[in-house]
C-alpha cells in the first residue's frame, strides 16, 4: 500500500534519512525504531510531507504523495505525536472533530462520528465530549489524540511516539488499545519509537534504523534470528533474545496435538508466559486451551524451548 | 488579635492630615493665595462632629477587622463622607450667586483620600473578584461619581467652578483626547498585528524590527513629536493633498504619528510573544492534520496568542491616554489643552480639571483590558 522509494533528507552537508526504499503492506501495523537522531520521525514526516523529501518518492496506493496538495494530502492520513499535541482552547469534540470540519462534512455526520469515537475509546460522551484537554489524564488526552487522528477515517496512520509521555502501566493500556483499535478499524499503522519491548509487543513488521539507514527491514522474530548487520543484535538485545522470541509466538500456534494433565493455559499467552508458569509450579506440562474453555492441544517445556533457539 | 499594618499606617496618615493640614483652602479669586480652614472651623458642631465619628469608625474598621467586604464597605463609606464634607464646605464659604471665590479641597482632603483609596483598593484585592466583578464595580464607582457630579453636589467646589466656565471645550477636548488615544492603537493594530506576525515568522526581521521599535520607544515623547514636525510640515508643503487631508508639521497629524509609533512595540512585541508561547507540538499536530498555514494561524497560533496580544493592547491603551497629554502642546488637542493652560495661568484647578479625567480613563481602560484578558485565558493554555 506504501512503498517508500530511495527517500532521502539532507539538511546541507547532513544526511537525516539515507535513500530508504520499503514496501508496506496493506493493514500492517510497521513499527519503525531507532535510537534518537537515527531518522526515523523524519522518515515518518516525509510519507504525509511535513518534511519535504530531497530525493525518493512516496506512493500510496501507486500514486506519488506529490500529486496532490500537501494539506489535502494529511486531510486523508491519521497522524497522532507524543504528547498528544490537542488544542488547549478546544473542547474534546471539537478537537476530534477537526479533520472531519477541514474536509467540510456536515454536523449532524460530524456529531455521530464524535459520539462513535468517543464510545471506541471507552470515554462517555455525555461527560467527556464538553471538557477541555486540560482536564483529562494522561491516558485520555492520548486516547483522544488517537480518536482525533482516526476521526476521518484514514487509511493510513502514522504515529510518532504516541506512548512516550505516558507512565508504563498506561502505557501498556495505550498499546493493547491501539491493538484492539487497528482490529476494530482495520487502519494500516505506521509508528515510530524508540523503545524496542514497544516495537516487538506491537509491531508485525519492524524496520530497524540508526544513522539514517535502513538496517533491516521484516518481521519480528526474524530480526531475532537472522539479524543483518550487528547494530540490530545490539539494539535487540543479545541476552534476552531467547525470551522476547518466545515472547512472538501464542500457546495456540505452538501447541502440539493431544491432551495432557497439568495446568491450563488460554491459547493467547504467548510462549514465555506459558513457560514462566510451567516453572513457577515445576511441571513440565500444560494443557492449551481456546477462550470457550475447549482443549486445543498441549505445550510441554522442551518444546517451548526448542522455539526459543534461531 | 494583632492590628492590621497597612490600617495602621493608613490610619495613622489620614489622622495626621486631618489634624494638621488644612482641609479645604478659600481663594477670594482664582489667582490670589488662599486662607486655609480646618474641617471643625466650616461645618456645623454636630456635622464636623459625625464626620469625626464616622472617620474614627473607618479607623478602627481598618485596624481591627479582617474581612475584606467590610472594610471595601469602610472604605467607600470613608470615601463619601469625606467627598459630602468637601461639598458641603464649599456651599457654607461660597457666598450666595458669588461665582468669583474658590473653594479647593485642601492638603487633608487629598490625604484623606489616598489613604480611603488605598484601603478600598487594598480590600478588592484580598476580596479577588472575578473580571466580571471588576469591571461591574468599576461602572458603579463611575456611575455614582458622575451621578454626584450631574446632581450639583460639588457644583461650588473650585474644580467644577473651572469645569463650568469650560463646559462645552470640556466635552470637545475628551472626546479628542479618547479619539486620538483609540485611533493610534487602532492604527497601531492593524499596522501591528501583521508585522508581528511576519517577525514571528522570521525570525531575522525580528531583532530588527524590535530593535527599531524599542528604539524608537527610548524617544522621549515630546522630542519624538518635535521630530515628526519637520518632516511633516514639509509633507504638507509638498503635497498639497496631504496638506487637504489635514496633515501638517502641528495638529494632530504629529500626534497620532507619534502615538502610533509608540503603540507599534508593545503590540508588536506581544503577538511575536504570545504566538512563540503556542506549543511546537500543537502547531504540528494541527500541520499534520491538513490545516493549511492560514488555518493554523487563525484558527490555533493567534486564538492561543491573544491573551498576551490583549496584555500588548492593554499596555499600548494606557500608554497613549497618558500620552496624548502632550500631544497638546503641538496643537493636538485632548484634555492636555486644560493642564498647559492651568499651568500657563499657574490655575492649579485648572491643571486638575485636564489631569484628574486622565487619570480616571487611563485607570478605566486597565481595569476593563486586564478584565477582559483575565477573562480570554479562561480558554486554559
Amino acid at each position: 500500500m506504501i512503498t517508500i522509494e530511495n527517500l532521502t533528507k539532507r539538511y546541507g552537508a547532513t544526511t537525516v534519512v539515507d535513500s530508504v526504499s520499503m514496501q508496506i503492506p496493506r493493514n500492517s501495523l510497521t513499527v519503525i525504531v531507532g535510537t534518537s537522531g537515527s531518522g526515523k520521525s523524519t522518515l515518518l514526516r516525509m510519507v504525509n510531507r511535513l518534511v519535504e523529501p530531497s530525493s525518493g518518492r512516496v506512493l500510496l496506493d501507486g500514486s506519488d504523495t506529490r500529486a496532490q496538495p500537501a494539506h489535502l494530502l494529511r486531510r486523508r492520513i491519521g497522524y497522532a505525536i507524543q504528547g498528544h499535541g490537542l488544542f488547549p482552547h478546544r473542547t474534546v469534540a471539537e478537537n476530534i472533530a477537526t479533520v472531519p470540519r477541514l474536509l467540510g462534512w456536515d454536523a449532524a455526520r460530524i456529531a455521530a462520528r464524535v459520539t462513535e469515537l468517543l464510545e471506541a475509546f471507552a470515554l462517555d460522551p455525555a461527560s467527556f465530549a464538553g471538557q477541555f484537554p486540560h482536564q483529562l489524564s494522561g491516558g485520555q488526552q492520548q486516547r483522544v489524540g488517537v480518536a482525533r487522528a482516526l476521526a476521518a477515517g484514514p487509511q493510513l496512520l502514522l504515529m510518532d511516539e504516541p506512548f512516550g509521555a505516558l507512565d508504563p502501566i498506561i502505557r501498556a493500556k495505550a498499546q493493547d488499545d491501539l491493538l484492539d483499535i487497528r482490529r476494530r478499524f482495520g487502519t494500516t499503522i505506521v509508528l515510530v519509537t524508540h523503545d524496542m519491548d514497544e516495537a516487538f509487543r506491537l509491531g508485525d513488521h519492524v524496520a530497524v534504523m540508526s544513522g539514517g539507514r535502513m538496517l533491516q527491514y521484516g518481521p519480528p522474530a526474524q530480526l531475532l534470528t537472522r539479524p543483518a548487520d550487528p547494530m540490530v543484535s545490539r539494539m535487540t538485545g543479545l541476552a534476552d533474545r531467547a525470551m522476547r522470541l518466545l515472547s512472538l509466538s501464542t500457546a495456540g500456534e505452538a501447541a502440539l496435538p493431544g491432551t495432557v494433565d497439568g495446568p491450563q493455559v488460554p491459547a493467547s499467552a504467548t510462549l514465555r508466559d506459558v513457560l514462566s508458569e510451567l516453572m513457577w509450579r515445576g511441571v513440565d506440562a500444560a494443557c492449551v486451551t481456546d477462550a470457550d474453555g475447549t482443549a486445543r492441544g498441549h505445550l510441554t517445556v522442551a518444546a517451548i524451548l526448542a522455539r526459543g533457539r534461531p | 488579635m494583632r492590628p492590621d499594618r497597612l490600617g495602621a499606617l493608613l490610619s495613622a496618615a489620614g489622622a495626621a492630615a486631618l489634624f494638621t493640614l488644612p482641609f479645604v483652602v478659600f481663594k477670594a479669586n482664582r489667582i490670589v493665595p488662599g486662607t486655609p480652614h480646618a474641617l471643625s472651623d466650616l461645618l456645623p458642631a454636630w456635622a464636623a462632629f459625625s464626620c469625626y465619628a464616622l472617620l474614627l469608625a473607618v479607623a478602627v474598621v481598618a485596624l481591627c477587622v479582617a474581612n475584606p467586604r467590610l472594610r471595601l464597605l469602610a472604605a467607600l463609606a470613608g470615601v463619601a463622607v469625606v467627598a459630602l464634607a468637601v461639598a458641603a464646605a464649599g456651599n457654607a464659604l461660597t457666598p450666595p450667586d458669588n461665582k468669583v471665590v474658590r473653594v479647593a479641597p485642601g492638603a487633608a482632603w487629598w490625604i484623606l483620600m489616598v489613604c480611603l483609596g488605598l484601603l478600598g483598593t487594598d480590600a478588592i484585592t484580598r476580596l479577588r473578584p472575578g473580571p466580571g466583578r471588576r469591571v461591574l464595580l468599576l461602572a458603579v464607582a463611575l456611575g455614582v461619581a458622575l451621578l454626584a457630579l450631574a446632581h450639583g453636589t460639588f457644583d461650588h467646589l473650585s474644580i467644577m467652578r473651572e469645569y463650568a466656565v469650560n463646559a462645552t471645550r470640556f466635552a470637545h477636548e475628551g472626546a479628542r483626547h479618547v479619539a486620538l488615544a483609540a485611533g493610534s492603537l487602532g492604527a497601531a493594530l492593524v499596522a501591528g498585528l501583521p508585522l508581528g506576525i511576519l517577525c514571528y515568522r522570521v525570525p531575522r526581521l525580528r531583532a530588527a524590527v524590535l530593535g527599531m521599535l524599542n528604539l524608537i520607544q527610548t524617544i522621549p515623547g515630546i522630542a519624538l513629536f518635535g521630530m515628526l514636525m519637520a518632516p511633516l510640515g514639509a509633507l504638507a508643503a509638498a503635497v498639497p493633498l496631504a496638506a487637504q487631508l489635514g496633515i501638517r508639521g502641528i495638529g494632530a497629524a504629529p500626534a497620532v504619528v507619534a502615538l502610533f509609533l509608540y503603540s507599534l512595540l508593545p503590540i508588536v512585541a506581544n503577538t511575536v510573544a504570545g504566538l512563540r508561547r503556542v506549543p511546537r507540538v500543537t502547531v504540528d499536530a494541527a500541520q499534520g492534520m491538513g490545516m493549511t498555514s492560514a488555518e493554523v494561524l487563525t484558527r490555533i497560533e493567534l486564538p492561543l496568542a491573544l491573551p498576551v496580544i490583549l496584555t500588548g493592547v492593554r499596555i499600548a491603551l494606557v500608554q497613549n491616554i497618558g500620552l496624548v497629554t502632550v500631544a497638546a502642546l503641538i496643537g493636538g488637542g485632548g484634555l492636555g489643552t486644560f493642564v498647559f493652560q492651568g499651568i500657563g495661568q499657574t490655575a492649579i484647578d485648572l491643571v486638575l480639571l485636564g489631569a484628574i479625567p486622565i487619570v480616571v480613563l487611563a485607570f478605566s481602560a486597565a481595569v476593563v483590558l486586564d478584565a477582559l484578558v483575565e477573562v480570554m485565558q479562561r480558554a486554559p493554555a
